[in-house]
């Protein structure tokens, strides 16, 4: 299954995880049966379990173990990575701790993917929503047709979605031949390393070709503060539409079904006491969309930081290095390098980020919950 | 799911709705259309570009990219792909996407139904080990599942392709939900008669999973047929190329000169027919599929 970025597949790991709390116990059978039938369920449910647990346990669990001692080890890829020597933390030191070409590599990669991740999470959220709560009105004619367009993206393969937008962002191609209506021209999007955000200084009167000195002169995992500023190159830019695009369609789809959960008598009881539109969006929707925001955000984290797909196919990191990410790059680092303990200690700092940004997010829509739903309403009520 | 939405909307008292209600509706009637349409002109747009492109000369192609419509119809493109190793792509696709459906529907169904109904030692840990494997991110799998395939000297075949891939913890866990919700009565019933356990549960719950089976049956075709990490790591001999790595490999130019817009696209469009038509005849399957999880968060 795949689990990277757009691709429905997560969102039902997660979703399926979470019904785990539903009552999950079949009512208990008579007592009547004897232990007999007891021993033989037993097998039997050995039995049917156990392909499951051989795969998942040869190529999910066994897989983590091997490669948590490449990450410990010298491994070069050649004969078996049991005969591979211990080197203990080097592998995470030359990418964390010293300086030199590995961890300017991470940090770079660290800093595309960051970017990424705070522009599409809440891009492809907002979009997500908005799309839903327009085709949830009521009366609306082509509900289905609407909804299959946004949708269809979600379900081809990454690969045919990347080859077109490599069509279209290419220099002479569609984005920029619509940008020249408006007199606007457009970049040759896939071959610029330019930072947004830098190009944005530059505009504002930033010398960037001299930057402040108390920005460049500071330095934080190999990378000055400025490298850290750059924001997302123009050709990162173009996988952020990419990404927002595909995926928007499947969260569009978990809204629609969460918002077609709200009784119509609660919109039509705000509507009668005279609230607004965007009243009744903020005071009576949305906090009974929460969980399904919630999921949405989680999701949209765990995917983002895996971005892969996208980047094998349309620029392999390229260019200068702008658009590599940790999951491209461990992949690079192992396969193209042959510096299969760093490729490997790689992949877990990023299982590492994963977990982190997953705890944060955890934590902070958790806080705001506080105010229990129930009494929201009511003091909403009671104006 | 939308019928049921119909029947509770329209039974509300619209007519005793006062009046800036309706003006309102209505003021943002034209406006709501405006922005679906616009929208659908952002999604639809870029698949009708690829259809037409695909049927351009290359000229035509970088020339005038915004019209779909080629100046010149030309099959060209779609005869270079059979002439290279497309057709081999396509095999392999099928191929493999074919066993491992068969593989993870089968295999999913047996563990699904041994965790919501079967009593053995073991069950509980073994749900909750699953869902702690699902919390795994894949790309933290690329480099250690390459480690286990050389080791089991799978590596470079298509074993490698298919057998990782033949079950997965969230297919499991759509069919238990789904079996915990069959009454326990009906296999009762065939088991007094005498039947045994895997006899119960292949002609008696499976026949009334149905839906689920459909569900799944599409979730792993899909998932299968669109994967490329895994196959990216599991082999690397061109013959064993699916569409999805070979057309990535298009995707940077190796097959001969020029920019090859119409060839690429003829590849993107010939590898999403197969999930198209899929799609659009068992639409309210995948929409099921991707709403399993909102629906209970």
């Amino acid at each position: 299954m795949t689990t990277f970025s757009g691709q429905p597949g997560l969102e039902q790991t997660l979703g399926q995880a979470a019904s785990l709390d539903a009552p999950a116990r079949p009512p208990r059978r008579g007592r009547s049966k004897g232990p007999g039938i007891r021993g033989r369920e037993g097998a039997a449910g050995w039995l049917f379990v156990t392909p499951t647990i051989v795969i998942i346990g040869l190529f999910l669990l066994l897989p983590v173990f091997a490669a948590l001692w490449v990450s410990l080890s010298d491994w070069t890829g050649k004969g078996s990575p049991l005969g591979a020597h211990f080197v203990g933390m080097d592998n995470y030191d030359a990418l964390l701790g010293k300086s030199g070409l590995a961890q300017r590599n991470l940090a770079t990669s660290l800093r595309n993917n960051l970017y990424y991740v705070i522009l599409v999470v809440p891009l492809q959220t907002i979009l997500a929503l908005g799309l839903a709560l327009v085709l949830n009105r009521r009366r609306l004619r082509g509900k289905g047709f609407f909804r299959t367009a946004f949708y269809f993206p979600s379900v081809t393969s990454s690969v045919a979605i990347a080859i077109v937008f490599l069509f279209l962002f290419n220099a002479s191609g569609v984005v920029n031949a619509v940008l020249q209506w408006f007199g606007v021209r457009g970049p040759n999007w896939f071959a610029d390393p330019r930072g947004v955000l830098q190009l944005l200084l530059g505009a504002l009167g930033v010398d960037t070709d001299n930057p402040p000195s108390w920005l460049s002169a500071h330095r934080f995992l190999g990378l000055s503060w400025w490298q850290w500023l750059s924001g997302p190159s123009i050709a990162m830019c173009a996988i952020i539409v990419l990404a927002v695009w595909t995926t928007g369609g499947t969260f569009m789809l978990m809204f629609l079904a969460a918002l077609q959960d709200i009784p119509a008598d609660i919109e039509e009881a705000a509507a009668v006491d005279g609230a607004s539109g965007w009243q009744t969006f903020r005071k009576v929707i949305l906090p009974q969309l929460k969980p399904t925001l919630y999921l949405v955000v989680t999701l949209g984290l765990i995917g983002t930081w895996q971005v892969f797909d996208a980047i094998y196919i349309m620029s392999q990191g390229q260019p200068s290095n702008t658009t590599l990410t940790p999951a491209f790059l461990s992949y690079r680092t192992s396969f193209t390098d042959g510096k299969w303990g760093q490729g490997a200690a790689i992949a877990f700092i990023l299982f590492a980020i994963i977990v982190v940004f997953s705890l944060i997010q955890r934590f902070v829509m958790r806080e705001r919950k506080t105010l229990p739903r129930r009494r929201r309403f009511a003091s909403w009520e009671g104006k | 799911m939308t019928t049921t939405l119909a029947g509770r909307r329209s039974a509300g008292p619209t007519e005793a709705l006062p009046a800036p209600l309706h003006t309102r509706r209505s003021r943002f009637g034209w406006l709501a259309y405006l922005v679906l349409i616009f929208f659908a002109l952002i999604y639809i747009y870029p698949f009708l570009i690829q259809i037409g492109t695909s049927f351009k000369t290359e000229p035509d192609a970088t020339g005038s990219p915004l019209n779909p419509i080629p100046g010149t119809w030309t099959l060209e493109a779609f005869r270079q792909l059979g002439q290279a190793d497309f057709p081999r792509w396509f095999f392999n696709s099928v191929f493999v996407t074919f066993f491992v459906t068969i593989g993870r529907v089968f295999l999913d169904s047996l563990a699904g139904y041994a965790l919501a109904r079967l009593h053995f030692r073991g069950r509980t840990a073994i749900s909750g080990a699953l869902i702690a494997v699902m919390a795994v991110p894949g790309v933290v799998l690329l480099i250690p599942k390459y480690l286990v395939l050389v080791q089991l000297h799978m590596y470079n075949t298509y074993w490698a392709l298919i057998v990782p891939l033949l079950s997965d913890a969230a297919g499991v866990f759509i069919m238990r939900q789904f079996f915990v919700n069959i009454p326990v009565e009906v296999e009762e019933a065939a088991r007094i008669d005498g039947a045994s356990i895997f006899k119960t549960f292949w002609s008696v719950v499976l026949p009334m999973a149905r839906p689920a089976v459909i569900t799944l049956t599409i979730l792993s075709f899909q998932a299968s047929w669109n994967e490329l990490p895994h196959y990216i790591v599991a082999a690397q001999d061109p013959k064993l190329n699916t569409l999805t790595k070979g057309v990535a490999t298009l995707a940077s130019g190796s097959l001969g000169s020029g920019n090859q817009f119409p060839l690429k696209m003829a590849a993107a469009l010939l590898m999403t027919i197969p999930v198209a038509v899929v799609f659009f005849v068992f639409q309210r399957y995948f929409v099921r599929g991707a709403g399993a999880g909102a629906v209970k968060g």
